[in-house]
């Protein structure tokens, strides 16, 4: 990032704008998509399917993740593995519950 | 001596400290909200009944604060983008919109609160609401502290720029990329709170 | 970070210093005098235990009617107990004072990555620490739903557990920014030509346990909220429905699952007992290496066990579990990652093991203390397999057995390892020598002492003399036949604390002996020895930063004319 001149800054600014652009549009896909009777799963899935872009677009960006070092890269990868972790296990204990 | 590579890259790694370290604080913030994200999961599967959200929060409010944070994170990126090109008024000029954005998200939210609680819907009225208020009401602390970091490198902090602009540069990546998180944190909230 | 020096007064430079050792050192003192604060906590425990229905001596009267502590008090002991050794005593000795100190020396620079975020760290653990204690002193005494604060019972205890709460939150912040601080200093600032795989086992172990730290801490971090929320603002994210207690309905919203703040408490729990053997570890190796005059076996082999060992942490905290009716293919689950964990462990032990075959092994008091961690922790990890093994656990959980096992690994296993590192390194720091003779006594009673206290819990454990009892299962048939056994762990946790004075003695006259003007008094190979002076200099710590050419523990290298070879000596 240090090294970056002053044309290559100008067309990360048009990058920029242009992720705006796609950021607004997903915002109120999701809004309207919110407003369609889809049933349970097909909902989660498009709301955090899209979610994920916005996400991405924003970490890739915005956070110049798409640039970025491979020492970041693999702090990411394993923060991710642990969120995923904390996310299914709890869920997949409690579903597995013995009844009584 | 001074500490190596608080400005310049470090040739094998590639980043400067405070990078790395800000990346290293935002993946334990990922966790942290994940800690919250998976509690709301583990409490709406094992509950016999959960609201919608649109039935209870006001989805076009929210839908306008997902736009101002993310008009903010643009001008937050812009701000140090016009530091890289040496525009130093510009650079005031962003920060001060992406406080402003930032400021007005707050001033919706509290709308939102006080109209809750003025309905009588308070944290301990059921589960939805108890983690809809711990999750923005976190997420807000998180905006608030964005934006002291923000306002000192915008007023008393911007001497830096005349002694040391590479490092004040920096200073300012490292704050945007903060800020990018709190609006990422958001992008998943606004769904998962009021449209699902 | 510029050298020009300003004009330092006694605030900057001792009290809100940024220099690294004045920051470890801060940690040092201040959690061991917390784990003396949490020892004394368990000795007057041991009274009751040892001898229930007697007043206890010199502090009953403060405790309770008579000098008989009421079981809420014990129970407030207990909590505290746990809570001041893990969280104010032994990470903040094994992370924080040993990290911060040691490992800039270690890689070769001259301070942490960010020397202010580093003091900032140490005054949180200090306030968090400060704000722990006021718990005795709220109305209704001090948190009593143990260090483990499982709802609803945590939920609905006095205000105790409320400061408890906060306390924590102050804790995990501290923890936090000296995580990030230990990651991007090891990551970033490592001399010249120290490469990942030239790297001592200390900076290792510092490395791993900061990752663990980083990530597992927050979600507590989020339970912490959750419950505070629970019983400020009256939320039912852990209280369930139709609570009922004594005999009356309590009124909350209900809904909540008090097995989410299990999982939450766990997810850190369990990673956070990493945290205390790994830095362990760390310190061992480097004592063992150095003591026996030859290199560490293994040392990739070790590196790897450590990395896996830490990857595995998070997935296994659900073991703690068992009991709660979980169905049996998670249970299998859990049960498989906790076997499969206790791989790298060995492996471990192995190579720390092995590292002493054909040795010239020196018995001086590090290595006596690190000589002895060895069999210890191997007591405390077998001792750990029926527990992970479900179907045992049934009959083990929350019994004396596992009071037992996690006390072995930590007590005559962290705790020897840093008293290991305190002996081993204390020419470092002040440029004196310990008393020997001091030293081999502390060694002696405390494993003597340490394996009177915890052995006999294994035996009351497989009984089935419950935990945190407090009357020691007097009131209980099957404890009958073991119940002698209190009176000896009691006398011998007294007479472990009576050991702990050649310790102390020996600090106090070694701190005011003469200084022994040798930088290098063991002849050790890391930098940390080799290219700094004794004790090591103010801001830089080095005269010139220096270059490191060979791995760290490059001992009796044939047709070398010393015993070691220093890192940075080249050729």
């Amino acid at each position: 990032m240090a090294d970056l001149t002053p044309e290559e800054i100008k067309h990360h600014v048009k990058t920029y704008v242009i992720v705006f652009v796609v950021l607004a549009f997903f915002t109120i896909v999701t809004v309207a998509i919110s407003y369609l009777d889809l049933g349970v799963g097909a909902s989660v899935a498009l709301a955090l399917g899209v979610a994920s872009i916005k996400g991405a677009l924003v970490a890739s960006y915005f956070m110049h993740l798409i640039d970025e070092k491979i020492t970041i890269y693999w702090t990411l990868i394993v923060t991710v593995a642990m969120f995923l972790i904390l996310m299914f296990l709890p869920l997949g204990n409690m579903l597995a519950q013995t009844k009584i | 001596m001074d500490i190596p590579y608080t400005v310049k890259d470090r040739p094998d790694t590639g980043l400067y400290n405070g990078k790395l370290g800000i990346w290293l604080f935002l993946a334990s913030e990922v966790m942290l909200f994940g800690g919250l994200f998976s509690a709301y999961v583990f409490l709406r599967t094992g509950a016999e009944s959960w609201p919608t959200g649109a039935d209870i929060l006001n989805v076009p409010l929210a839908t306008l604060n997902t736009l101002f944070l993310i008009t903010s994170s643009v001008t937050m990126v812009m701000s140090w983008a016009s530091l890289k090109l040496k525009e130093f008024d510009k650079f005031k000029l962003y920060a001060g919109l992406t406080l402003l954005l930032a400021a007005s998200f707050l001033v919706v939210k509290y709308f939102e609160y006080t109209a809750k609680f003025h309905h009588g819907l308070f944290p301990s009225t059921n589960n939805f609401l108890g983690i809809y208020f711990t999750l923005t009401g976190l997420h807000v602390i998180h905006i608030i502290g964005g934006m002291i970091v923000i306002f000192f490198f915008w007023m008393p902090g911007a001497k830096m720029w005349e002694s040391d602009p590479d490092r004040f540069t920096n200073r300012i990546e490292i704050v945007g990329l903060y800020w990018h998180f709190v609006d990422l944190v958001w992008i998943f909230l606004f769904p998962v709170l009021y449209l699902l | 970070m510029s050298t020009d020096h300003h004009k330092e007064s006694i605030w900057t430079k001792y009290i809100f210093s940024t220099d690294h050792k004045i920051i470890g050192l801060q940690y040092g003192f201040t959690s061991l005098v917390w784990l003396l604060v949490g020892f004394t906590l368990m000795m007057i425990m041991r009274y009751q235990l040892a001898y229930p229905g007697n007043p206890v001596p010199i502090v009953g009267n403060l405790l309770g009617e008579g000098g008989i502590i009421p079981p809420e008090m014990y129970n407030s002991l207990g909590a505290m107990h746990g809570t001041i050794m893990i969280f104010l005593g032994v990470v903040p000795l094994a992370f924080g004072a040993f990290g911060n100190y040691f490992l800039p020396l270690q890689i070769g620079t001259i301070d942490m990555a960010f020397p202010k975020l580093n003091a900032a760290s140490y005054w949180m653990y200090f306030v968090g620490s400060i704000v722990m204690i006021v718990g005795f002193f709220v109305p209704g005494g001090a948190a009593n739903s143990g260090w483990t604060s499982y709802p609803p019972l945590s939920v609905t205890a006095t205000m105790g557990q409320t400061v408890w709460l906060l306390g924590m939150v102050f804790l995990i912040t501290s923890s936090l920014l000296g995580s990030v601080n230990i990651l991007v200093t090891v990551i970033q600032l490592r001399a010249k030509g120290m490469t990942w795989m030239r790297l001592p086992i200390f900076v290792w172990t510092q490395f791993i346990t900061a990752f663990l730290l980083l990530l597992a801490f927050p979600p507590l971090e989020a339970a912490s909220v959750l419950q505070l929320m629970d019983r400020l603002v009256g939320t039912s994210f852990f209280m369930p429905s139709g609570l009922v207690v004594s005999g009356v309905v309590q009124n909350y919203t209900g809904g909540g699952s008090p097995l989410l703040w299990q999982h939450l408490f766990w997810f850190l729990a369990h990673p956070e007992v990493y945290v205390l053997i790994l830095p362990a570890f760390g310190i061992i190796t480097e004592v063992i290496a150095n003591n026996t005059r030859k290199p560490i076996w293994g040392y990739k082999a070790m590196v790897y066990a450590m990395v896996f060992l830490g990857f595995m942490s998070f997935i296994v905290w659900a073991h703690h579990m068992y009991i709660t009716g979980m169905g049996t293919s998670i249970g299998a689950f859990f049960q498989t990652t906790t076997m499969i964990i206790s791989i790298p462990s060995v492996v471990i032990l192995t190579t720390l093991f092995l590292s002493l075959w054909g040795g010239s092994i020196r018995f001086n008091t590090p290595m006596l203390f690190a000589l002895g961690f060895i069999p210890m922790f191997g007591i405390g990890g077998l001792t750990g397999l029926p527990l992970g093994l479900a179907a045992a656990d049934i009959h083990l959980h929350d019994t004396y057995y596992v009071i037992g096992h996690f006390h072995y690994i930590v007590a005559p296993g962290t705790i020897f390892a840093l008293f290991a590192g305190i002996y081993y390194w204390f020419p470092k720091i002040t440029g004196k020598r310990t008393n020997e003779t001091l030293g081999k006594l502390h060694f002696f009673f405390s494993f003597i002492f340490m394996n009177g206290v915890f052995m006999p819990m294994f035996v009351q454990g497989l009984a089935g003399v419950s935990r945190r009892l407090w009357d020691g299962g007097e009131i209980y048939a099957h404890a009958a036949d073991v119940l002698y056994l209190n009176e000896v762990m009691s006398i011998s946790a007294w007479l472990l604390g009576l050991a702990q004075i050649f310790f102390i003695v020996n600090m106090i006259i070694s701190l005011r002996g003469k200084k022994t003007g040798e930088t290098n008094p063991w002849g050790a190979t890391t930098i940390d020895w080799t290219d700094t002076t004794s004790p090591p200099l103010g801001h830089g710590n080095f005269e010139t930063v220096p270059t490191v050419y060979r791995g760290p523990y490059e001992y009796s290298v044939p047709g070398a004319d010393k015993d070691f070879t220093p890192q940075s000596e080249k050729g």
